[in-house]
């Protein structure tokens, strides 16, 4: 494919002297690499800080406690229906730092790219962070870039780390440390939808669904959250390893039980068909933009219909407490009025979904 | 989502509930033989709603499970040639043989990879003229049509470097091992799967030698409670025989066309199960018509020296003589994450299921 066509075909806003792939020059310090950051990193992510191009990202501080987080991205396929690699490493860091309490600010991005790689994919990837960092109100300003041979790595990985301002107020909420019997657990909406989307998107299966990716920033969620209530013990995102390990990690050694209630939980028609088809325990299966909120039972109404308001929160509800009995241990009361353990997931459920 | 919500009523699980509760007089002893069965009685949490009457044992219907060692290590032996592939369904990579696992082997540069379908490996076969494609055929009546029906199509189309590495076993001759050998069980919950291939015949000997019955059930709660509620009925009357609740899939005749295509493809062979041992007429092996698609007959390889695990309990839990619990290695150096006996790794195995929804 010539450059023209490339950049009229798919990124009409691509501008000139773009290569068409990713070449190992790109990651070399010279003149491509400096050409990439030019016409596309601070072209996109366009802020005084990142454009001085300095060793350090120097930025102002005015908290005398920050939230500090890093992730890295290999998903599987790189874009599936509701987002791509780039939204990830947007949202994930970002929701990272949210859910310790802390407001995200500041984001770094690094990127480790397959030689050869479409430069018209990473565009989009560019921009699809680019506009995510902008709604959540964050700045990417550092980063870097490296370009390994051909069959090193797999198209491109993607670490972001994120920097947070905590209010002193919300220190604890990162361990939990509130938490007492009679506690509400929230959880914002429908369970499963990332990790089953990325595995229909994968070709291998050759199973079209309609599955869409929850992908999306949790911080003005978050803080509407906190704002609303005193009450808001712990929260966290449940993304790897889904819903189900969020809890058993909560409850391992803790002096209190915790009990899920499965038919409060809403998981989309077409997740429960394929993890059905496919074996898998929608508890255990990844989120990219669910928060399980514990919040003290007074306050619990309040904040689920709070989040309720947020697009990002309509299906929220309460899915289950904290309670005195069974010290330690997780249980789910079943559909059909069984009991069972919520253990945490060993080995690897799906792998590459994040 | 329809066909599996009406079997997940909680309305009509609880009036199950409730009927065994009103006719259970007597401690009866349940085996589900099914793996499947056993994954779906935990995660649904059943056991929490039958009567302390009424208990149901986990039986050897986990194929990768009763599965012994000296096939992973074969496995594993294939996986170490330089022109071999090894294709698998994904439950038995971690499987540990003696020494290594297919998972280990493949970390250590192996070509072993997962497949849903053996018409996936084909595909392989074909795409990879210069390897030597081996399927490894594991499970019961209900995957061995599978096998039977790609070894035939590999035939037709004349690929050669395709071979299927069979561990195929049926089920009944297990069935009736276990009674013969004197565990302890009132009533069988007969394998839909298994019995949607091969009908409800070959069950037919159970109540008549052993004056025992054997439901056939489907895998959803109403289904198993349901089972659970006729065989509690025959044997509070008395009436052993072997019955259908699982009518929505399983016909009476099974399924005469997969049947017929392994008495084409495969013939009986003494097998060897964990808990059990060799139990004759039990296995599936390759005819000699086929035996160019057939790993063991075509493709030489030095095996290791099996070595069991000291300690594992796997054979009596098999057998239904142990629960997961019993086991000292249970939760401690035996989990999912790192598992001792194969009842540990497969999804369907009842240390794992325990493991998950019961602990």
């Amino acid at each position: 494919m010539t450059m023209t066509t490339m950049t009229t075909m798919t990124t009409p806003t691509t501008i000139k002297n773009n290569p068409d792939k990713i070449l190992l020059g790109h990651g070399s310090g010279g003149k491509l690499s400096h050409d990439l950051i030019d016409n596309l990193f601070t072209k996109y992510f366009n802020n005084p800080i990142l454009n001085q191009q300095s060793d350090s990202a120097v930025i102002p501080m005015s908290s005398n406690h920050i939230a500090y987080t890093t992730d890295s991205f290999v998903v599987d396929p790189i874009f599936f229906p509701g987002g791509n690699i780039g939204n990830l490493a947007v949202a994930g860091t970002v929701n990272d730092l949210a859910v310790s309490g802390a407001e995200p600010k500041y984001l770094s991005a690094g990127f480790i790219i397959e030689e050869g790689f479409s430069f018209s994919q990473l565009e989009q990837i560019v921009i699809s962070m680019a506009v995510d960092a902008k709604k959540a109100g964050v700045t990417i300003v550092t980063g870097d870039t490296k370009v390994v041979d051909k069959g090193k790595c797999d198209k491109i990985f993607i670490n972001t780390s994120g920097i947070g301002i905590l209010d002193k107020k919300n220190v604890g909420i990162s361990s939990g440390s509130a938490i007492k019997p009679g506690d509400k657990i929230i959880i914002n909406g429908s369970i499963g939808d990332h990790g089953m989307s990325v595995m229909a998107a994968r070709n291998e299966l050759n199973i079209q669904t309609h599955i869409t990716s929850d992908c999306a920033c949790l911080n003005h969620l978050i803080a509407d959250a906190l704002k609303s209530s005193k009450l808001i013990k712990f929260m966290r995102d449940a993304t790897r390893g889904g819903l189900g390990t969020v809890i058993s990690e909560l409850v391992k050694g803790s002096d209190y039980g915790i009990q899920i209630d499965e038919d409060k939980l809403v998981i989309h028609e077409s997740v429960r068909g394929l993890c059905e088809l496919l074996g898998f325990d929608p508890l255990y299966v990844a989120n990219e933009g669910k928060v399980v909120i514990i919040v003290g039972s007074e306050d619990a109404e309040k904040v689920l219909s709070k989040i309720k308001e947020s697009p990002l929160g309509k299906e929220a509800s309460i899915i289950g407490s904290i309670s005195e009995d069974h010290k330690g241990k997780a249980w789910l009361n079943t559909g059909v009025g069984g009991k069972r353990v919520i253990e945490m997931l060993s080995g690897q459920q799906l792998p590459r979904i994040c | 989502m329809k066909y599996i919500d009406e079997y997940r009523n909680k309305d009509i699980v609880q009036y199950f509930a409730g009927q065994i509760n009103i006719i259970s007089t007597k401690h009866v002893r349940i085996m589900e033989v099914c793996g499947g069965h056993t994954v779906s009685i935990q995660k649904f949490g059943l056991p929490y709603l039958l009567p302390k009457t009424v208990e149901l044992i986990s039986g050897p219907g986990c194929p990768v499970c009763v599965t012994s060692r000296e096939y992973i290590d074969r496995a594993v032996a294939y996986s170490r040639m330089e022109d071999v592939i090894i294709t698998t369904y994904g439950d038995l990579i971690r499987v540990p043989g003696s020494t290594s696992t297919l998972e280990k082997e493949k970390a250590s540069g192996a070509d072993v990879r997962i497949v849903y379908s053996i018409l996936d490996a084909m595909l392989i076969a074909k795409n990879n003229g210069l390897k030597k494609v081996i399927f490894l055929g594991i499970g019961f009546e209900t995957t061995a049509p599978a096998s039977a029906a790609g070894i035939l199509k590999a035939r037709t189309a004349g690929l050669k470097n395709f071979y299927v590495y069979s561990a195929h076993k049926v089920m009944p001759p297990a069935m009736e091992a276990l009674i013969d050998d004197g565990v302890n069980i009132d009533g069988y919950i007969g394998p839909g799967h298994v019995s949607t291939i091969t009908g409800q015949s070959i069950y037919m000997d159970i109540p008549k030698k052993y004056k025992m019955g054997v439901v056939i059930s489907g895998f959803e709660p109403v289904d198993i409670m349901q089972s659970i509620h006729m065989l509690v009925q025959q044997i509070e009357n008395n009436e052993p025989k072997v019955e259908i609740q699982y009518t929505r899939v399983v016909k009476p005749e099974g399924n005469v066309v997969a049947q017929q295509m392994l008495d084409e493809i495969f013939e009986y062979r003494a097998d060897w199960w964990r808990g059990l041992g060799i139990l004759k007429n039990s296995g599936l092996k390759i005819k000699k018509e086929y035996e160019m698609h057939d790993s063991e007959k075509m493709i030489e390889v030095e095996v290791e020296e099996t070595i069991e695990p000291k300690g594992c309990i796997c054979g009596l839990i098999l057998r239904g003589e142990k629960k997961p619990k019993d086991c000292g290695l249970f939760g401690k150096s035996c989990t999912p994450a790192d598992p001792v006996g194969a009842c540990m790794v497969s999804s369907e195995g009842s240390c794992h299921a325990s493991y998950l929804y019961n602990r």
